[in-house]
């Protein structure tokens, strides 16, 4: 990825950035439409039951009862009516009451979206601690032990569902050794649990994406060259390789991320951690559709947003993307 | 090409579990022990035979309405591949169709697909599977359903470039001269060099819809009781966790070992089949 070494000029220079602009501007284009496409989905979902005044009402309602509540909502209006008046509410920040909870649904998410996204952070940087050691060590030692232990444990890992996983760290370390606590919010060990649980499995494919960008830079003739200046292996592997072969990383964290969110629905569940995932499974158990709605919105938005900010940083790092 | 298969360590040692997880599966009702629904109240929560109190007649002990874990166990496994298999069939062909036409044709139909992937892949598949089973009740073939129309999105990503990479070499050139239709072309040249891509993928994506459907069953959203499906055994043992921990280590440990023999085929294909991999 020899980008440093280019843009000496300044023509160069203006060309690269009309380039890039180009890109942004095609790859926030997308986003907007995506971003539609996706409202549009979190709307219908919730149409998918038929009539949603029969759901709110629950069963055996009066019919009286569901009249009252079809033309409170809105919902005899025609389809269309009303996701556009439900997308304009959402965008003025409206949006609507948790059917539920009784109370206004943007401060409720809003709450709990901090939970959420220090899970999220949290997850990650376990993820990348445990891969990006274990990656360099099964390229260094390519087709050695040591690579056969880090592919399996990677396979291993993979293999293990999370829920199941967080159901043994429970018996390990609440139960038996009464370390952590099972459940709650309160403290930061109530994130220790999650964090391994939800982090684990993201782990194996970023050890196997940056075992194969090691094996591939390091055989690359700047290395040589560095080992052959005598640098120490720490340097040419930590200054000189390790920072090419994490480019890729960049592009699959953002994928990650998103699989961290959907991830979180199942995991704040089972330790009852009192974030964005938890809300979405209490909002779908007691068919609180306002908030089923905006969260399904909110955890989309959030990876639209994410993708294009790795895109574009990508295309920033790795001109030739931004051809494609 | 089977001398090549057969050298390729995991996928004999995967495709060894597998096949005797499929066997299982297939002549459950001759293997397990018990009927998998017969509930014995006299023997409730039984351990399995490694314990003190364990004994023979049933292996597995029994859970906390007296069914023979084993039986369930075995029967769970029936549902577990019809998951993974049909999901990777309606998902797969979703898929294949959206990405060879994109690899294919290009322009605004690779447009129009980027654009269908991109919306697919923000929105997470747990959140819209949970809800939508929420909204119209869960059961085996709503599971199946809903994830078979979620899960396309890798094929189509992986279709379309192994379609690209294809699209301009000699013999697709040459059956266009020859007077091919698009059809002709996409099915009878095209189709059968993308394939190993296809089988690798569907490999991957059989063990990942699997493991949905047990997070599904286990938040309680999925297959419904009384059916043995391996996450809903998982679900309903939770209270029991403290005292009779096995009633989720089995389950639990079969799940793993039918994903890591699923995924261990997958890496094994992957290998045997690409020709990176043949040297």
């Amino acid at each position: 990825m020899g980008h440093g070494a280019s843009g000496g000029e300044i023509d160069d220079w203006s060309l690269e950035l009309s380039g890039l602009t180009g890109y942004v501007l095609k790859r926030l284009g997308l986003a907007i439409l995506v971003g539609l496409a996706v409202s549009i989905i979190a709307f219908l979902l919730l149409r998918l039951s038929g009539d949603p005044a029969i759901a709110i009402a629950g069963e055996g309602a009066r019919q009286a009862d569901i009249e009252l509540i079809r033309q409170t909502y809105g919902f005899d209006r025609p389809l269309p009516v009303q996701y556009a008046s439900w997308l304009g509410r959402v965008l003025t920040g409206d949006l609507g009451e948790s059917t539920y909870f009784k109370t206004a649904t943007g401060p409720l998410i809003l709450s709990k979206l901090a939970t959420t996204l220090t899970l999220g952070l949290t997850s990650l940087l376990f993820a990348l601690a445990i891969s990006i050691p274990l990656g360099v060590l099964a390229a260094i030692y390519r087709h050695s032990w040591i690579d056969r232990v880090c592919l399996g444990l990677a396979v291993v890992g993979q293999a293990l569902p999370n829920f199941f996983f967080a159901l043994l760290l429970i018996m390990i370390f609440s139960i038996s050794l009464r370390w952590l606590p099972v459940s709650g919010s309160d403290s930061w060990l109530n994130f220790v649990m999650p964090t391994i649980a939800l982090g684990y499995y993201v782990a194996p494919a970023f050890m196997r994406l940056i075992r194969a960008g090691m094996v591939e830079v390091l055989e690359a003739d700047y290395i040589r060259t560095a080992r052959a200046k005598g640098l120490p292996a720490h340097v040419v592997i930590f200054k000189h390789a390790l920072r090419n072969a994490i480019v890729p990383v960049v592009a699959l964290t953002a994928v990650q991320l998103g699989f961290l969110l959907g991830g979180s629905v199942v995991i704040e569940t089972i330790f009852a951690l009192d974030g964005l995932g938890y809300l979405a499974y209490q909002s779908i158990t007691y068919k609180d559709f306002p908030v089923m709605q905006v969260i399904v919105l909110m955890l989309s938005l959030i990876y639209v947003l994410l993708t294009l900010a790795s895109d574009i940083a990508n295309a920033w790092l790795d001109p030739r993307i931004r051809v494609a | 090409m089977l001398r090549r298969l057969l050298a390729n360590r995991s996928l004999v040692i995967g495709g060894t579990i597998l096949l005797l997880i499929v066997l299982a599966a297939i002549f459950a009702p001759w293997i397990a022990p018990h009927d998998p629904y017969a509930q014995d109240l006299m023997a409730r929560n039984q351990p399995p035979f490694w314990y003190a109190k364990g004994d023979w007649a049933h292996p597995f002990g029994t859970d906390p309405l007296g069914r023979d874990y084993l039986s369930r166990l075995i029967y769970g496994a029936r549902i577990a591949l019809l998951i993974g298999a049909s999901v990777a069939l309606i998902s797969g062909l979703i898929g294949t169709v959206m990405g060879m036409l994109a690899g294919y044709f290009g322009g605004k139909v690779d447009l129009v697909v980027n654009f269908l992937v991109t919306t697919r892949l923000s929105m997470p598949v747990i959140l819209v599977a949970l809800a939508t089973v929420a909204m119209i009740g869960g059961s085996l073939w709503v599971v199946i359903g809903v994830l078979g129309f979620l899960k396309w999105d890798r094929f189509a990503v992986v279709m379309r470039s192994a379609t690209q990479q294809v699209r301009s070499l000699d013999y697709v050139a040459a059956a266009r001269a020859a007077g091919a239709g698009h059809a002709r072309i996409l099915l009878g040249e095209i189709l059968p060099n993308v394939a190993p891509h296809l089988i690798v993928v569907a490999t991957l994506e059989a063990a990942s819809a699997i493991l949905l459907e047990a997070a599904l069953s286990f938040l309680g959203l999925g297959v419904q009781p009384p059916l043995p499906s391996w996450g809903l055994m998982i679900s309903e043992a939770k209270s029991y966790m403290f005292f009779s921990f096995w009633l989720i280590a089995i389950p639990g440990t079969a799940l793993a070992i039918l994903i890591f023999a699923i995924n261990l085929v997958g890496d094994g294909l992957h290998e045997a089949l690409s020709p990176e991999g043949r040297s």
